[in-house]
């Protein structure tokens, strides 16, 4: 029977990454619930058995229910009925057998309900059920919200919700309003203290919420009133069984039909205050964002496995000219590069996964007791990884996406234009892909800091540090050589002093950045794993390399002299 | 009102996907080359005893499987879908078993089992496709039976209501408690396994019971048990290069039905 997960060997591989120990052994406390939970693992084998069970049991949902039903779900999507959503008829049988099969709380500590999963398995699990439907992806994954709840919220609250998301119930994070987009500081949903019911009451409009007739939404709302900055804005906890937030209608979108796309009317809506006043933007909507921007990445990329799957099938089976067409140099080219790109893209999204999880383990464990001085290093080192890690796997898988679902569109030919194959629908929900949870210009915003001030140069000069099998030598020095290309680059646009020009050579810098990193993570991946990456290692060093020069020639043939040309107000 | 649940399970070679390397040349089944699965319309009755356990809070439910050792994975299957407690039957003069004396050897393991107020059990198994066993399970403990069920609409201590398949339809039918009911594999699908329940349950161990344990006639387990005796098992290729067009005659009928049997289509 057809498994998401056994069929794709490359996501066990990483789930087996050396780090991993570290990981498990930092989120479980060296195994501390064993015996207390009966479902909680005695050592770190235990753990990935775990796992891999669970990843297994999330393959075959996904290959056998949430796929299937997920051409029926694009063409029903939700409906609007007296201020609530109807999901897609199907996006119920999909949330039926998630939940029964228990994939809810994934990351939450077993003292509440949850599974207490390290993000890397989560981030494997979000990014299998994405290949079947990334529209319900959205649904399900928004689960992971909670984890702000969990990290900012206050005991009460967090015995209150989070033993309700652990038995499957859904969440929204209402952020954006129909003038504050890219610009949340802009948010004006105004949040006011009821002193005779002692609550918060929301009043005003929220635009394009994902899954926004949820149980239980975090709202960014202003609460400090005459303010106009992110400053004024805190995070509230709406909970629909109170009532007074309505569904005043679903966008009717290109992509993602079965996730309801919603507006949202608040009228006096009854709320609670999660964490402190005025931190809402300032310091929770980012760790928000950036949990949501992985989940993206891993969305992304589903579906550039589903990209790679249909172009690599429909190829198979499609006779031209006497041959299966995927005996064609101009056929397998264009595989062959979804899957280079699948598999140094995925390796990006593993690595930062595993960034996050040490990083947001120790933090979690510093709540408990004091760190050593060891660990308080591990922390910033690895929380330092994982902001810097994070744009660039978020921005390059979303852009691998899309590039993937054209290219696959592609392979199929005409047939790929219509309606009853998969990779049309692929194409239409990779496009929200690079622009939600932050675009790619914005991603290039949160990465630019890092490349001018030599961060990632740093981390690079690491991975060139560690050992290269002799066979793999030549590929080393050729990553030496684009490092050395975008070294010149970025010195070159620090040189001129020019911050427009700097602006309008991010982009070119991050992609040179992202794809050092990706060589490398690819090298590494190969040497431990050749039989699963040699071919995509060949034809990504070749891929990228050409981007690397082409980026080059672009960056040292732009001056500021040419600024003007490129202004179009 | 809690409910006591029984539910038959069988481990059965994959029948579904046979490969050319599904029978070995004497005429008998490679179980080697056929994966070891669930019997599908078994997790149909699964699903409807988790149902009813759903609905009546306390309700337990018992699996019973007879088979090799191995066959403990249907039990395990089963706990990783909800079920509480599984039982293996497993002894070797059990072995060689056709459907009199299987159902004999369950009503005994069920009659220890003790008290119970529905058995729940696929219509038939994928591999041997009889359909008897349920319904001589049902014979041996005086039970009543509803077989081909598609939905149990309702369930109390005194009553059952079920949807059951027909052709060209259903029918609803009632019955009294206890009762045996056959499920369809038109009912519901099985659920997915649970999370939690699979960690906490790999390395569960099962009870198991030989003959002695369920007081069983030696005369009537195994192969002295059993008197179907199958001659011979050969693979039929269906070759049909002609049509052939027949009236409703009974002389054309009847050199059909010699045909066929000639051809070993049937008989």
């Amino acid at each position: 029977m057809a498994n998401s997960y056994t069929d794709v060997p490359e996501i066990k591989f990483h789930m087996e990454h050396p780090l991993m120990k570290r990981i498990v052994e930092l989120k479980e406390r060296n195994y501390a619930d064993y015996g207390q939970y009966d479902y909680a693992p005695k050592d770190y084998e235990d753990a990935l058995d775990n796992y891999d069970r669970l990843l297994e049991i999330t393959g075959d949902i996904n290959a056998n229910i949430i796929g299937p039903n997920s051409e029926d779900v694009d063409a029903e999507g939700p409906h609007c009925e007296n201020g609530r959503v109807r999901y897609a008829s199907k996006t119920y049988e999909n949330l039926d057998a998630t939940n029964k099969a228990g994939l809810c709380g994934m990351t939450m500590p077993r003292r509440y309900g949850g599974l207490n999963l390290p993000n890397t398995v989560y981030t494997a699990a979000n990014e299998i059920i994405a290949e079947g439907d990334a529209g319900f992806e959205n649904i399900w994954s928004l689960q992971d919200c909670i984890e702000t709840l969990y990290e900012f919220g206050d005991e009460d609250q967090r015995k209150r919700y989070i033993p309700r998301v652990c038995a499957g119930e859904t969440m929204s994070m209402d952020l954006t309003e129909p003038d504050a987009g890219s610009d949340l500081q802009s948010v004006m949903l105004k949040a006011t203290f009821d002193e005779k019911e002692n609550c918060w009451r929301l009043n005003g409009v929220k635009r394009f919420i994902t899954n926004g007739d949820s149980d239980i939404h975090l709202v960014l709302a202003r609460s400090v009133e005459g303010t106009r900055d992110g400053r004024g804005l805190s995070m509230f906890i709406y909970d629909k069984r109170n009532g007074g937030v309505d569904v005043r209608r679903i966008e009717n979108k290109l992509g993602i039909h079965g996730s309801p796309t919603c507006e949202l009317v608040y009228r006096n809506a009854k709320a609670e205050l999660c964490g402190s006043e005025k931190l809402g933007l300032i310091k929770y909507v980012m760790g928000l964002m950036n949990g949501a921007r992985l989940g993206i990445a891993s969305q992304s990329v589903g579906a550039e496995q589903a990209a790679y799957e249909e172009a690599l099938n429909y190829a198979r089976d499609r006779k031209q000219f006497g041959k299966e067409i995927i005996n064609f140099p101009a056929v397998y080219d264009m595989i062959s590069r979804i899957k280079a790109k699948l598999d140094a893209g995925r390796s990006l999204l593993y690595m930062t996964a595993r960034y996050v999880d040490i990083y947001k383990a120790l933090d979690d464990i510093s709540k408990e007791r004091k760190l050593t001085p060891e660990e308080r290093d591990e922390y910033k080192k690895y929380s330092k990884m994982a902001d810097a890690f994070t744009p660039l796997a978020k921005g390059m898988n979303s852009e691998f996406a899309n590039e993937s679902a054209y290219d696959s569109i592609q392979v199929h030919g005409g047939s790929g234009f219509m309606l009853e194959y998969k990779c049309q629908r692929v194409y239409r929900d990779a496009r929200i892909m690079s622009i939600y949870e932050g675009t790619t210009q914005l991603q290039t915003v949160a990465a630019i800091r890092y490349i001018t001030s030599g961060f990632y140069d740093g981390v690079i000069k690491e991975y060139e540090a560690e050992p290269v099998a002799p066979e793999y030598e030549s590929y080393a020095t050729r990553i030496k050589d684009m490092a050395d290309k975008l070294q010149s680059c970025i010195a070159k646009v620090k040189e001129a002093e020019n911050q427009d020009l700097l602006d309008l050579c991010a982009r070119k810098l991050y992609e040179m950045t992202a794809y050092v990193i990706m060589c490398h993570l690819l090298l590494q991946d190969t040497q431990r794993a050749p039989e699963l990456f040699c071919k995509s290692l060949v034809v990504f060093m070749n891929y990228a390399e050409s981007e690397v020069a082409k980026h080059f020639n672009y960056v040292n043939k732009l001056d500021a002299s040419q600024l003007e040309a490129y202004q179009q107000a | 009102m809690s409910l006591k649940i029984i539910v038959l399970a069988k481990q059965v070679p994959d029948t579904r996907n046979v490969g050319p390397d599904a029978m070995t040349p004497e005429g008998t089944v490679n179980r080697a080359a056929l994966p070891a699965v669930f019997n599908p319309e078994d997790l149909n009755a699964l699903e409807q005893a988790l149902r009813l356990k759903e609905q009546n809070p306390g309700s337990t439910i018992t699996m019973l499987t007879m088979g090799l050792p191995k066959a403990a994975e249907v039990l395990k299957e089963g706990i990783y879908r909800g079920a509480d407690e599984g039982i293996l039957i497993s002894d070797r003069p059990l072995g060689g078993a056709d459907t009199l004396a299987t159902s004999y050897t369950l009503a005994q393991a069920i009659k220890k089992v003790g008290k119970f107020d529905i058995i729940l059990c696929g219509r038939q198994a994928i591999d041997g496709d009889t359909a008897q066993v349920g319904p001589q399970v049902a014979e041996k403990l005086g039970l009543t039976q509803i077989t081909y069920a598609e939905e149990i609409l309702e369930c109390t201590k005194d009553k059952i209501v079920v949807k059951r398949h027909i052709d060209g339809g259903v029918e609803t039918v009632q019955g009294p408690m206890p009762i045996l009911v056959t499920v369809n594999g038109s009912a519901a699908p099985c659920r997915t396994r649970n999370v939690k329940r699979v960690w906490a349950n790999k390395n569960r161990e099962f009870t198991t019971w030989g003959a002695a344990d369920i007081d069983a006639d030696p005369m009537q387990i195994g192969k002295a048990g059993s008197p179907t005796n199958v001659k011979a098992v050969k693979s039929i290729v269906f070759k049909a290069k002609e049509n052939k067009t027949l009236t409703s005659s009974d002389a054309d009928i009847e050199s059909l039905i010699v045909e066929l049997m000639e051809s070993n289509t049937i008989g």
